[in-house]
């Protein structure tokens, strides 16, 4: 047996060596270039287009883990955007709280509003899940839309006149990539710990085998709960860096279905559950959306969601695994193509 | 405290069918019961009972002297119940070892001590070799097994297996009953429902008989198969 695994081992060691180097080699230049990007990217509108891909993939992250890694896909979580949003806006311009603080308890507002409609709703299994999320997103905008404190349909506008990062108002774009940047980080960081430690197997389990789970010691509500809660968190950090950003809030604009929509196709775009895949799908998707806009925007109206339609379906039917899988695959298949011609 | 498990006249209804009418029976420490009884006798309800899927409509459920009926399921895991499903519901997503890992981690948070901990387990089931294969792609009798260590790795009183052999070739069996043997060497009970009967009864000590809901024998393997009422159940009259 020894004689058998020892070559085996061998064999498998170096391309596991080339591997470990690879990653390294791939974060290093992903950090980087990510870094230095809107260096070279002088234009607004394309710094404007980066941001947009960083705070979409960090909201699919957000998702992600509920959506991807516990599989309770929620079409509703704009809602918990929205009330970050909101959260450090109304505070900001109620009582001048700072809006770093103001994000923070956006983050709370929306884990504890998320753990009151989690606690019925997670009794619903898949599609009835999904369709009371997308209920009550509605019902969220329906109050926020007639709430005259949050400024009803006309919004709440963030007065510019006292800009720096202590208030998180800057002049230009710049800045807001950095933050996004930073934003992407910090969710990443935390997609990556929970994926390691006892929850992204619990979250797992619950996704795969609800029943078995519960057999084994796993409270479902406890840890669907405990997944909502990282989720809407990060979810509703992005909505008051969005605020921040665009300095303008309305319910249709941070708490529009679409919005839900986007953070759950951007997840299953790059790939669900995998922990890179959300950012993957966020760069596609936003230049989908993007550059379809701009190449059939004007011919009438609607033209640029049925290309996007027609591509995500064609990514549903033929690479369910999503862009990361699809990566993944030929990857292997140039490895093992390359290992088959050392080998001759 | 003589007896691990104490079921008390336990009744369960669906509307009006009476799935267990009025049953008790015992297990006893270290010992294999066989829980049997033609389709439709129950004895997968009386099971969802004792782990607690099922909350009985009547009587009382004791493990170890401590009430557990209408406990949750999860919570019959964290006193000492484990159990294993009918389809062996194996996680598709995980590795072998991680669906082990899974069940290890109620005891200990910590993923190290949980793959250890696993990779124990499989060593005791026969799947070590396995333990980094997709556990989506072990064949039926492996994934039984699997869904035994995964069981173990909770440190159960008392083991509970929903038809292990069923559908397995005659090796198979008895690589499945070598597993069972080796449980109760370790101390913990095992309450099997299973439809094979040559491979239960040579190992069970003990056999409780379930027909159209009510418990019609009660005994050692040897005894039960004497008994007219039971050859009269499997055979008809």
């Amino acid at each position: 047996m020894n004689t058998l695994t020892l070559p085996a081992r061998e064999h498998g060691d170096a391309p596991a060596r080339f591997k470990l180097n690879w990653n390294l080699a791939l974060w290093a230049l992903g950090t980087a270039v990510l870094l230095v990007l809107p260096v070279f990217v002088e234009s607004p509108s394309h710094q404007n287009l980066l941001i947009l891909i960083l705070m979409a993939a960090q909201l699919g992250v957000a998702w992600n883990i509920l959506g991807g890694f516990a599989g309770q896909v929620s079409l509703g979580h704009v809602a918990f955007f929205g009330i970050g949003a909101y959260t450090s806006t109304m505070l900001l311009l109620n009582f001048g709280v700072n809006p770093w603080l103001g994000a923070l308890a956006g983050g709370v507002v929306s884990v504890l509003v998320g753990t009151v409609i989690g606690w019925p709703t997670f009794r619903l299994k898949g599609h009835y899940f999904t369709m009371a999320t997308i209920a009550i997103a509605e019902l969220i905008q329906i109050v926020f839309n007639n709430w005259d404190a949050a400024g009803s349909a006309v919004g709440l506008t963030i007065p510019m006149d006292k800009q720096g990062i202590g208030m998180m108002i800057f002049a230009s774009k710049l800045p807001y990539y950095y933050l996004a940047l930073g934003l992407l980080a910090i969710s990443l960081g935390v997609s990556w710990w929970i994926s390691r430690s006892f929850l992204g197997y619990y979250f797992r389990a619950i996704k795969d085998e609800p029943d078995a789970a519960r057999s084994l010691g796993v409270s479902l509500t406890k840890y669907k709960l405990v997944a909502l809660g990282f989720s809407s968190f990060l979810a509703a950090l992005g909505g008051s860096l969005y605020a921040q950003k665009e300095l303008y809030i309305d319910p249709n604009s941070v708490l529009h279905t679409g919005l839900s929509i986007k953070m759950a196709l951007v997840s299953i775009l790059g790939g669900v559950g995998s922990l890179f895949g959300p950012f993957i799908g966020a760069a596609a998707f936003t230049l989908i959306e993007e550059g379809s806009r701009i190449a059939f925007g004007g011919t009438g109206r609607g033209t640029d969601l049925i290309v996007q339609a027609v591509i995500i379906i064609a990514i549903a039917v033929y690479k369910p695994s999503g862009l990361m899988g699809w990566g993944k695959e030929l990857k292997d298949r140039f490895f093992s193509r390359k290992q088959e011609g050392g080998a001759k | 405290m003589s007896e691990l498990l104490e079921v008390r006249n336990v009744t369960k209804r669906f509307g009006g069918l009476v799935a267990n009418d009025d049953v008790s029976f015992n297990v006893g420490r270290a010992q294999i019961v066989g829980l049997i009884g033609p389709n439709g006798a129950g004895k997968t309800t009386m099971f969802n009972c004792v782990a607690g899927f099922f909350a009985p409509t009547e009587g009382e459920i004791h493990l170890d002297g401590q009430p557990v009926h209408g406990l949750s399921p999860e919570r019959c895991a964290k006193v000492g119940i484990a159990r294993t499903f009918q389809v062996a519901r194996t996680f598709t997503s995980m590795s072998v070892a991680e669906n082990v890992m899974v069940g290890a981690l109620m005891l200990r948070r910590n993923t190290t001590l949980a793959r250890s901990k696993a990779m124990e387990l499989l060593e005791f089931v026969g799947l070590a070799r396995h333990a980094d294969r997709a556990a989506g792609t072990l064949t039926v009798s492996e994934q039984r097994r699997l869904a035994v260590a995964r069981a173990l790795a909770l440190e159960p009183k008392l083991l509970l297996m929903d038809e292990v052999m069923a559908g397995l070739n005659p090796t198979e069996v008895r690589e499945a009953v070598d597993v069972v043997l080796k449980i109760r060497a370790q101390g913990i009970s095992c309450l099997i429902v299973e439809h094979v009967l040559e491979g239960i009864m040579p190992i069970a000590d003990r056999i409780v008989v379930l027909d159209y809901g009510k418990k019609i024998a009660d005994g050692t393997p040897a005894q039960v198969s004497q008994d007219d009422r039971v050859i009269a159940a499997y055979l008809g009259e």
